[in-house]
């Protein structure tokens, strides 16, 4: 299955990621990367069939929280926050559907 | 200089208790520490130099009203990951650049409950991603035992700081050794608790499913100390454990005896290319243990080799999640651009490190279409099996004895290129994470060169108070733990 | 050659929770922008999700009223994407193990009755809202990580009136069900609504095109009917349906493309590290079977078969939840069924469809209704009367029987006055009296309407008709 993994396309992934990365980065990243990867693959070397994934260190189930109200944050400490406001919103630069 | 820097917890909370100091003398005595030696250490991002001093007044007053706590009126520095409220957050990174934590995080609401300072907020890898805290791009810490060195990482400000008496103790954050490596690298105290045993609400997170907050100490009972402030459940975790959490510092005793105690020695710690001085200090304190009456019996966890990619792909996956937030539009840094998209490429580029990048780009890759089962979903798999490893080994010992680093700690600059060999030097700290146990790293020797040497001591889940039992035998019969470095 | 549609609906509905889906903060329409804000909605960093018990069982409840098997084990996914209303870049989901499996809806379509089968409910949350002003856009998140179930229906119908019939039937059963108040005005319930088409007698499905977020369910019909003409002309030429994601245009009633299948998402789902998987019981989910309410279906049957009401009337009153609680609320007063059924068919829609409030704001109560009812069988006040109180009522309030001894309503059904009115009657009329005794007992109704007038409305109408006959029988 490993053995079909074709290279990185760094570019679209690091697009995915939204970043933009410089070409002496991309470069860089793909052969240190691929290094990685290539030493990841020894975990091919093992038989994991029936072997259940391992999501959480400590499996516990149903924690929940009561339907109750509690406290917001103050309106200006988020306003605050925000790189940039007008009339309580967040402003972003105009969202075109991609 | 009253000289109160340089003493413990315990020590400064039995002061206290007599009189002997204020938490004011004791602020002040550290603020000049840092004053003297930081500019060589680097430990720190920001000292709240003023609202250290008030909260130790406080907590004078009111220790004189009767409250009493072993942590009223310590200065403690913290990991800039953790939010504390009102203060920057910055996680050694750019792109929190004017974020202002508008809450506590839970442990930091813990330590100010029972009356801690908090004295200011230590320089880290950026997001935790590193090894020896070159990664902050806020600035170089330095081993306090040779400044040419690193302190570790990635809470190399938090071990740096303690070591350097410019903190009584420390919080840092460990997904896969970063603060047990810092503490074996720097020479102090360093504990991993259980996942699930801490709440991680306000921990900025790197891995969720690896991240644990620790203590950082001058010695063992310290980090029992701080252990029993910070576990227990939090109704804003779900990741939390609802357990009952011991006095951990009660049963520590002046009885250093280890009889009955099974120690386990997992032969697959001992890897190839482990520094001799290291692998010494190391048998050498497993020996010491024995002299102490345990029996020491040969343990393995065979699927440990695997830890490192397996620790790669699922910490990176989780963090190419995490780190998603951070994309210029509610807080931090914002770099415009046309729509949200360049906004976003452009602010992360700027934002981000190489290493945040490189993990970023790895674990979005890992979870992409068509690699999702052959990467992410087949080191789950793995992870159970290293789950499986521990559980069996601790049906026949008390607890595993271990190296916690391959070498002490190397030059600033050496590993910067490699960014494969600087992980692989996580091979005996990431199985830990993994299973989600717990484990403590304490001085047990210093290399030819001077540098300290870490023993890690591996607990089950939930059995912090064994290692801590271990490590307390350990320290009170040697000396390693009373050396300081000179600066 | 023939072609046919094939429609397959996601549905999201936000659920009537008091807090959000992951955090403690409120949800209020229309509050001012990011007021009901804090960590966790607002992708803090160090912010941790807690899932709302309330949330997870209005979705099984839901599940329920679908007929849905409820997964005993269900776990949380994180689904990636960048975009300025999703503050982590990843919203909370469940992927591959929702909360609720399959189920169905039985649907009436134009007198036919089918049935759309379910591939699932899922519980999520929801985005923040985006307006967009001159060169900006702006975000208001309040109404990030509310709660959100997602309802995915199979590729099961074919055309724009299955689409609509299930939507409306899916409104009404999560309004009986008090799941969620389902205003699309508030964008309680919004749709993402695949289309595809392929000769008919073709096995597989046509390319699916998906038309996405869609509150107002005339916008769903027209985008049904405008892409089933589009895709059926692109295959009449000879063309080819791309598998795309298309918006709607509302101003021009058209869709248009929006994401092809080359540049779509890749979600990179995995499991949720920061929430904890669900485990429900069978115990668990027959106790929330007994809680269920009563359906429209089930509602309908009771009234034809308890209250004796037509067809008809037990349709119109339980098509909405507002008026069939009221109707239930009435008939804890009354057990005139048809009076209550007939007031509500006819005064009160006549009169609130004139008003832009509700029939639960009515100044008309249950109450008062089973009061008017009581006075009208009781024969104190005719029928005509009874309708003039509730009209008072409706527009100025008041109590019943006051307004009736007011407006000196009282029936008169005693003897010596109607006799002498119709003694009147009958002296001042000879001409129908005649027709009548040439055996025209129609010309009896002029008679009472004199008697009526004379009584100004009071007398009861029944007791005219006998003393009337009563006295023109004699003469013959
Ligand atoms: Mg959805
Ligand atoms: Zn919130």
């Amino acid at each position: 299955m490993l053995g079909e993994k074709e290279g990185m396309d760094i570019n679209y992934v690091a697009h995915l990621a939204r970043i933009d990365l410089t070409e002496e980065e991309t470069t860089l990243f793909q052969g240190q990367l691929e290094q990685v990867l290539h030493y990841v693959e020894q975990l091919d070397e093992i038989d994991v069939s029936g072997v259940e994934p391992t999501a959480h260190a400590f499996p516990v189930y149903n924690i929940l929280r009561k339907d109750e109200m509690g406290q917001s944050l103050g309106h200006s400490a988020v306003i605050a926050n925000a790189p940039a406001a007008s009339d309580g919103e967040i402003r972003v630069p105009k969202i075109i559907d991609q | 200089m009253d000289d109160l820097h340089k003493l413990t917890i315990t020590e400064l909370s039995e002061k206290l208790a007599a009189g002997g100091c204020t938490s004011v003398g004791i602020v002040k005595d550290v603020l000049a520490v840092i004053d003297a030696n930081d500019g060589k250490v680097g430990a720190y991002l920001t000292v709240d130099r003023d609202s250290a001093l008030e909260q130790a007044r406080a907590a004078d007053v009111a220790r004189a009203a009767g409250v009493t706590s072993p942590l009223l009126g310590i200065p403690i520095a913290i990991k800039d990951l953790l939010n504390v409220k009102g203060q920057p957050c910055t996680c050694s990174s750019k792109i929190l650049e004017g974020y202002i934590a508008p809450y506590d995080a839970t442990v930091i609401a813990k330590l100010r409950e029972v009356g801690a300072v908090l004295l200011g907020r230590v320089n880290m890898d950026e997001f935790a991603m590193g090894s020896s805290t070159e990664n902050s791009a806020l600035g170089k810490t330095h081993n306090p035992w040779n400044l040419g060195h690193v302190p570790g990482g990635s809470s190399g400000g938090s071990a740096a700081c303690v070591v350097a008496d410019e903190a009584i103790a420390s919080l840092g954050s460990d997904t896969g050794g970063s603060i047990r490596q810092p503490a074996a690298f720097c020479g102090c105290v360093g504990v991993k608790p259980t996942y699930g045993r801490v709440s991680r609400y306000g921990l900025t997170a790197f891995a969720s499913s690896l991240d644990q907050i620790g203590p950082l100490t001058k010695t063992v009972k310290d980090s029992a100390i701080l252990l029993e402030t910070l576990c227990g459940h939090d109704k804003l975790d779900s990741s939390s454990i609802e357990m009952d959490v011991p006095t951990f510092s009660e049963n520590l005793t002046s009885d250093t005896s280890l009889v009955g105690m099974k120690l386990g020695l997992p032969k697959e710690y001992f890897v190839k290319g482990m520094d001799s001085e290291v692998e010494k200090a190391v048998r050498d304190a497993v020996e010491h243990c024995k002299s102490l009456g345990a029996e020491i019996i040969d343990v393995s966890l065979p699927h440990s080799k695997y830890a490192i990619a397996v620790y790669y792909i699922i910490a990176t996956a989780e963090a190419s999640a995490n780190l998603a937030r951070f994309d210029g539009i509610r807080y931090g840094l914002r770099i415009d651009g046309k729509d949200p998209l360049e906004l976003y490429k452009k602010t992360r580029a700027a934002g981000f490190g190489s290493e945040v990048k490189r993990r970023i780009i790895l674990g979005t890759y890992v979870l992409s279409s068509g690699y999702y089962d052959a990467y992410y979903k087949r080191a789950q798999k793995v992870r159970t099996l290293i789950r499986n490893d521990f559980t069996e080994v601790f049906k026949q010992c008390d607890a595993i004895l271990a190296p916690v680093t391959p070498t002490p700690a190397y030059k600033l600059g050496e590993k910067t290129n490699d960014p494969l060999e600087m992980y692989l030097d996580d091979i005996l700290t990431t199985p830990t994470n993994l299973a989600g146990n717990c484990a403590l790293s304490l001085p047990c020797g210093f290399s030819s060169g001077g540098l300290p040497i870490g023993l890690q001591i591996i607990g089950d889940s939930f059995d912090e108070q064994t290692i801590l039992k271990v490590g307390h035998a350990y320290e009170q019969t040697t000396k390693w733990h009373k050396q300081k470095p000179e600066l | 050659m023939k072609y046919e549609a094939t429609i397959g609906l996601e549905t999201h509905i936000m659920q009537k929770t008091a807090s959000k889906m992951f955090c403690a903060c409120e949800y209020e329409y229309g509050a001012a922008p990011n007021t009901h804000v804090c960590p966790v909605c607002l992708g803090y960093p160090g912010a941790l999700p807690m899932m709302n018990e309330k949330a997870i069982e209005l979705c099984c409840k839901a599940g329920l009223l679908l007929d849905c098997e409820i997964n005993s084990h269900s776990k949380w996914d994180r689904k990636n994407y960048f975009y300025p209303d999703m503050a982590k870049n990843y919203q909370i989901t469940q992927a591959d193990e929702p909360l609720c499996l399959g189920g169905h809806l039985e649907v009436d379509v134009n007198g036919e009755l089918k049935t759309f089968t379910l591939e699932r409910i899922h519980q999520e949350e929801n985005a923040a809202k985006n307006t967009h002003v001159a060169g900006a856009s702006l975000v208001d998140y309040n109404r990030a990580g509310t709660a959100l179930m997602e309802i995915v229906s199979n590729p099961c119908m074919h055309s724009s009136e299955d689409a609509l019939a299930y939507l409306a039937s899916l409104k009404q059963i999560m309004e009986y069900g008090e799941i969620s108040d389902c205003n699309p005005e508030k964008g309680q319930i919004r749709s993402d609504v695949n289309v595809s088409v392929r000769p008919v007698g073709q096995k597989e499905l046509g390319s699916k095109v998906e038309i996405k977020n869609m509150n107002s369910f005339a916008f769903i019909q027209q985008a049904i009917e405008y892409e089933i003409d589009r895709q059926t002309s692109l295959l009449e030429s000879g063309g080819a349906i791309v598998q795309e994601t298309r918006g709607f245009d509302s101003d021009r009633g058209e869709t248009f493309s929006q994401r092809t299948k080359e540049n779509a998402h890749d979600y990179r789902y995995f499991p949720e590290p920061d929430l904890m998987p669900v485990k429900i019981s069978t115990e668990q989910v027959e106790l929330w079977r007994s809680e269920l309410p009563e359906l429209p279906v089930q509602r309908r049957t009771r009234y034809v078969n308890e209250l004796g009401l037509p067809e008809y009337d037990a349709g119109v009153l339980t098509a909405d939840k507002a008026t069939s609680d009221w109707f239930e609320r009435a008939m804890q007063h009354t057990k005139n069924a048809k009076a209550a059924s007939n007031f509500v068919m006819g005064e009160m829609m006549r009169l609130l469809s004139e008003q832009d409030f509700s029939i639960s704001e009515s100044k008309v109560t249950p109450e008062k209704l089973a009061e008017i009812i009581a006075l009208i069988d009781a024969k104190t006040i005719s029928t005509g009367a009874g309708k003039q109180v509730f009209e008072i009522i409706f527009n100025e309030g008041g109590e019943p029987k006051k307004i009736v001894e007011e407006k000196g309503m009282t029936q008169v059904s005693d003897d010596s006055a109607l006799e002498s009115w119709a003694d009147d009657a009958i002296a001042a009329n000879p001409r129908p009296v005649e027709e009548y005794k040439a055996g025209n007992t129609a010309s009896i109704n002029f008679l009472m309407g004199q008697v009526m007038k004379a009584s100004r409305g009071k007398a009861n109408p029944g007791a005219v008709m006998q003393v009337l006959k009563k006295k023109l029988d004699a003469f013959c």
